[in-house]
């Protein structure tokens, strides 16, 4: 086990260098000249000049990289150009907001999803499982900018019962949460539901059943026990969807986590923030995928890489 | 490997796989015919303003109701559509050949070349989603040219996978090494023998693409970074309707709605097509 893990670890490091690379050169792809762009055609070429030099822009490209990775590895990601705020702590600041919305858009997508799956197998063929497996396609469909809006108008404009944008208590969580956790649930209700039916027709499950267990022991007990393994992974390969997501919920609900942050930089033409944004939410999303194949690995003593 | 039985002899839904993909279908062609025709399909200018009627709600005159500069929404919602059938077949047409050829590539020759397109593949995946569009549209800068090129940097990846593992895997099979013994070429190898034992399972992931890919031209230029105003898509749509939430819901609903709709489809035909081109399926 300590050598399929320290072998896991090791190979996350080419994919990070890859990672951190692709976003130094980001800058680089600005066409024409990034730092004119940053400040508009009408700048003073002092400005600029000025600009360029603190961005390091003006040092040969391959000193500008050993000093991006060299920072990168210090936590320094040099500072927002709007707000002179070190980037790093600019992302830090936002990121408890973001990672509330993710962990209880999981929790609603795991609390819906998994009972939805598991009755849908259960009762495969009948109007339940219809209705399931057409909602769950339903979840995947509706884009989260349009669900988003739709709950706003129903439940904060309409009903008035929960507020429609801000951070505040769990009445402000309940619309951003449910609008980033529908498409995970619908996904995850797919995969729960293929998963379970898969593993009740294992000889196992039969063989429980003539055994004399009863049908729910024996899907709840068994089947689903079982079938937990890819559901997991589905989970861990859903975060990044959950990341992307987070950036247009928290757009919608004016949540202030990273991933408004991302945009509100983006409008601003501030690259060092879009930089650390980027950074951090790809940086998340590798060490998720980490975890994922860990866990899979733990929970499976046959998965082995080698 | 048997010779499928000719299309002409089974039913629509046993080739598109089910009613739920006959539905989609159905769905899907309807777009495609409202899009191709837009301008004649259009009551109104989609660029007309009324100013007089902004905002007004859904009635005989505008089905759809009026948006924020009192244009038909309706006729907005049809040229919208325009837009997100460009991006979806050019993104997957794209996307499919390059995916394709290089994984078929990477997967036959194996090698250096492998070593360099699986690496490539590891760190684009190591961006979930959409993140790396969204990145590269803003240094780029708004518009539906960079909203292709994004998509299309971040589609191919799906296609260099599948085709990879396929090719791997077509190589042992016994016709393509009866091929090679027998002195056929490596292109006619490639292209005769390998690249048709892969293309069912591209024709699904290029389904599933077209939504994948209306679905992220509207998320982009939800977040303002794809197609610009006065260009209607249903993204910058919705976008304009987030401030009128309050008091014209109905410019939320309509392009929403379109977008779920045309995303269904494909979703229902891209399922339909990968349980009918299911190899289970086809040996029982």
């Amino acid at each position: 086990m300590g050598a399929f893990i320290l072998r896991r670890l090791l190979l996350t490091v080419p994919v990070l260098l890859g990672v951190a690379t692709l976003v130094f050169s980001l800058i680089h792809l600005v066409p024409g000249d990034p730092v004119q762009a940053m400040l508009g055609e009408g700048a003073a070429p002092a400005e600029v000049a000025q600009l360029r030099a603190r961005l390091g822009l003006d040092r040969p490209l391959h000193v500008q990289y050993e000093a991006f990775l060299g920072g990168l590895i210090q936590g320094d990601l040099g500072t927002s150009l709007r707000t002179n705020e070190p980037v790093t702590r600019a992302v830090a600041e936002r990121l408890p907001a973001t990672a509330e919305l993710a962990v209880a858009s999981m929790l609603v997508a795991v609390l819906v999803a998994i009972p939805l799956g598991v009755i849908a197998a259960a009762w495969r063929g009948t109007g339940v499982d219809y209705t399931a497996t057409t909602l769950a396609l339903l979840g995947i469909s509706i884009p989260n900018f349009w669900l988003g809006p739709l709950l706003a108008i129903v439940f904060a404009v309409q009903l008035g019962w929960l507020p429609v944008s801000g951070r505040g208590g769990l009445a402000h969580l309940i619309l951003p949460a449910i609008t980033l956790g529908a498409p995970l649930a619908a996904v995850l209700a797919r995969m729960t539901r293929a998963s379970v039916l898969e593993e009740l027709r294992e000889i196992y499950v039969l063989a429980a059943r003539a055994k004399g267990v009863s049908r729910t022991r024996a899907v709840l007990h068994h089947a689903f026990r079982n079938s937990l393994i890819p559901i997991v992974t589905i989970f861990g390969l859903q975060f990044g969807a959950v990341l992307t997501g987070a950036v247009i919920t928290e757009t919608i609900f004016a949540w202030p986590g990273v991933g408004r942050l991302l945009i509100q930089s983006i409008e601003f033409r501030d690259y060092p923030l879009v930089q650390g944004c980027i950074l951090l939410i790809a940086f998340t999303y590798v060490a998720a995928n980490l975890l994922t194949d860990l866990a899979y690995g733990l929970l499976d003593p046959r998965i082995r890489y080698d | 490997m048997t010779e499928p039985p000719a299309a002409g002899g089974r039913r629509l839904r046993d080739v598109v796989g089910g009613p739920m993909a006959v539905a989609g279908l159905v769905v899907v062609v309807l777009a495609a015919v409202a899009a191709l025709f837009a301008p004649w399909l259009s009551p109104y200018d989609p660029s007309a303003q009324d100013l007089a009627l902004r905002l007004a709600g859904p009635g005989w005159q505008h089905p759809f109701g009026l948006d924020e500069l009192g244009r038909d929404i309706l006729s907005r919602v049809l040229a919208g559509a325009r837009i997100s059938f460009l991006v979806g077949v050019v993104v997957v047409s794209v996307s499919s050949v390059v995916g394709s050829v290089l994984g078929a590539l990477a997967g036959y020759f194996g090698g250096w070349f492998d070593e360099l397109v699986s690496r490539l593949i590891d760190i684009l995946l190591a961006f979930p989603g959409l993140l790396l569009a969204i990145a590269l549209v803003a240094v780029l800068g708004p518009s539906l040219m960079h909203v292709l090129f994004a998509l299309s940097i971040i589609g191919w990846v799906g296609y260099a996978r599948l085709v990879r593992g396929q090719v791997l895997r077509a190589r042992e099979i016994e016709f393509v090494q009866a091929a090679r013994a027998l002195g056929a070429g490596t292109p006619r190898i490639l292209f005769r023998h390998v690249l048709p034992t892969a293309l069912p399972a591209v024709v699904v992931q290029a389904t599933l693409g077209m939504a994948g890919a209306i679905i992220s031209e509207a998320a982009l230029s939800f977040l303002g970074l794809g197609v610009q105003p006065p260009t209607p898509s249903w993204g910058t749509m919705l976008n304009a309707g987030i401030a009128h939430l309050l008091d014209a819901p109905h410019l939320t609903i309509f392009p929403g709605l379109a977008i779920a709709l045309l995303v269904l489809g494909f979703n229902f035909l891209g399922d339909g097509l990968r349980d009918a081109a299911d190899p289970k399926s086809v040996q029982a």
